[in-house]
């Protein structure tokens, strides 16, 4: 188990792809796996794991192009004030 | 034209097969559909005696509509902000797997409205929620879902509608095929190529150059009142687009279609579960030789095999709610495994319990042909099996490929 967003989010991407050899810095996109299937499927585990709700304005690839910007979008949103 | 809410002869003398004619669609109703148990109440009720009928007709008529309303049924996973019921999608599976018991086609007016909802609800914007979510819990406005093209079914990648962005918003043209429910929709939810993606629109029926035209006589969900959509300079304001654009544009198709897939697994479910029902029934009550059909064992083969798909789609589909219920990444799969698996069992049962009828299954006094026919449908929509099975062993794939 691993302590950190990055590391959540590296050992679920490592689930769905074991065949990819992959580190926190690394472009995910330049593998050619992401699909809408994968995306949807990464959106929902990064919500759901760190009790977020990522508005559309968020959902850009740069944002999600490896688990450091991933986690730093997931401490980014942890921060903001909560709007009842 | 108008449909009569009333149970032609030939049903009603068919009434130890289909449930007793309790009365027309426009009686009481004893109250909201909360779970399975208030849903199959008003499923024998309002809808499985007129069944038959419907798909005679090919459609079903506004009085049903009106009392799906009045029991909350059109879209009760809203949340109560948006006057929804805030109910859990494992309850919303078991709800659908009842109307689909009943009648395919009112389950797929549902499958697509769901879909329009949902989407509105995941990626609308708090001014496209408050729109559109309070009339779409109410069945006020009726959604429709138009993705699939005269070329371009399967391949959604390959569809041909544009959105060409303006000054103040966009224009769409392209002619959508297939569209469930699109005869009656109010509100379409519109799958078009812009400039960076494919993008999901919002389209009112009553815009400008909008044209629904009806196709009739299908194979199976015959009342489910089809239609091919065309879009012609079609002005849309800025609003119109739901979601995000770039990469995550295509997720909401994918969630749409998650969902989509979920109903028509539960619809599947619903069939085998009314296979079985007329399957038993007559089987009991009808003899060869003085033995009745239930004591034979080659019947009791296909209907052990019923008994136990049944479950077996029920827990499939059970789990892919639970998953969704979970916020679970793991949902989109399990609901892949739900349709494919409970879609191929409700058509090869729905043969079966022909089968069993023999010529009396052939005919329209019996309702297992509507089933056999409403069966292939689920094979096709919502993802072919083919699409499916290469989607679940691309699972497969990725997950054991060292």
């Amino acid at each position: 188990m691993f302590d950190t967003a990055q590391g959540q989010i590296l050992e679920f991407v490592r689930g769905r792809y074991p065949q990819a050899e992959i580190d926190a810095e690394q472009d995910i996109f330049a593998f050619g796996f992401v699909n809408s299937l994968f995306a949807m499927e990464l959106v929902m585990f990064v919500e759901k794991t760190f009790g977020i709700t990522i508005p559309n304005e968020e959902l850009r690839i740069d944002n999600f192009r490896s688990a450091n910007t991933m986690a730093a979008l997931v401490g980014r949103l942890q921060n903001e004030p909560v709007v009842a | 034209m108008t449909l009569l809410n009333e149970a032609p002869a030939a049903v009603a003398a068919a009434g130890s097969v289909t449930g007793p004619v309790t009365g027309p669609v426009t009686g009481p109703v004893t109250g909201p559909v909360t779970d399975r148990a208030s849903a199959r109440a008003f499923v024998d009720a309002c809808v499985t005696p007129y069944a038959n009928a419907y798909d005679r007709a090919g459609r079903v008529p506004e009085d049903l509509l009106d009392q799906v309303a009045r029991a909350g049924l059109w879209a009760p996973f809203l949340p109560s902000a948006y006057s929804g019921a805030d109910m859990d999608m494992v309850t919303l599976g078991a709800v659908h797997e009842e109307v689909g018991r009943g009648c395919s086609s009112l389950r797929s007016l549902l499958t697509v409205h769901t879909m329009l909802a949902w989407t509105v609800r995941r990626w609308g914007d708090p001014a496209q929620r408050e729109r559109w979510l309070p009339e779409l819990a109410s069945g006020a406005t009726l959604g429709a879902f138009c993705l699939s093209e005269p070329g371009a079914g399967s391949d959604a990648s390959g569809i041909a509608t544009t959105a060409v962005e303006t000054g103040g918003g966009w224009v769409l043209n392209g002619v959508k095929k297939w569209t469930t429910g699109g005869q009656r929709a109010d509100l379409f939810l519109v799958f078009a190529r812009t400039a960076t993606s494919i993008g999901a629109f919002l389209v009112p029926r009553d815009a400008p150059g909008v044209r629904v035209v009806p196709i009739d006589d299908m194979l199976g969900t015959r009342a489910s009142m089809l239609a091919e959509i065309s879009f012609q300079d079609v002005v849309l304001g800025r609003d119109a687009l739901l979601g995000p654009s770039g990469f995550t544009a295509g997720m909401v198709l994918t969630g749409a279609l998650d969902l989509g897939r979920y109903s028509v697994a539960a619809g599947s479910v619903g069939i085998i579960q009314a296979c079985l029902e007329a399957s038993s029934a007559y089987a009991a009550e009808r003899t060869v030789g003085g033995t009745p059909l239930a004591r034979l064992p080659l019947i009791q083969a296909k209907l052990s095999d019923m008994v136990t798909d049944a479950r077996a789609a029920r827990l499939l589909l059970a789990e892919a709610g639970r998953l969704k219920d979970a916020g679970d990444a793991n949902t989109i799969m399990a609901t892949w495994v739900a349709k494919y698996f409970a879609s191929v069992a409700a058509a090869r049962h729905a043969a079966e319990a022909v089968q069993i009828h023999g010529a009396n299954g052939c005919s329209p006094d019996y309702p297992v042909a509507r089933y056999y026919r409403d069966a292939k449908v689920m094979e096709i929509i919502e993802g072919s099996s083919e699409i499916q099975r290469i989607t679940i062993a691309g699972q497969a794939e990725r997950e054991t490929t060292i």
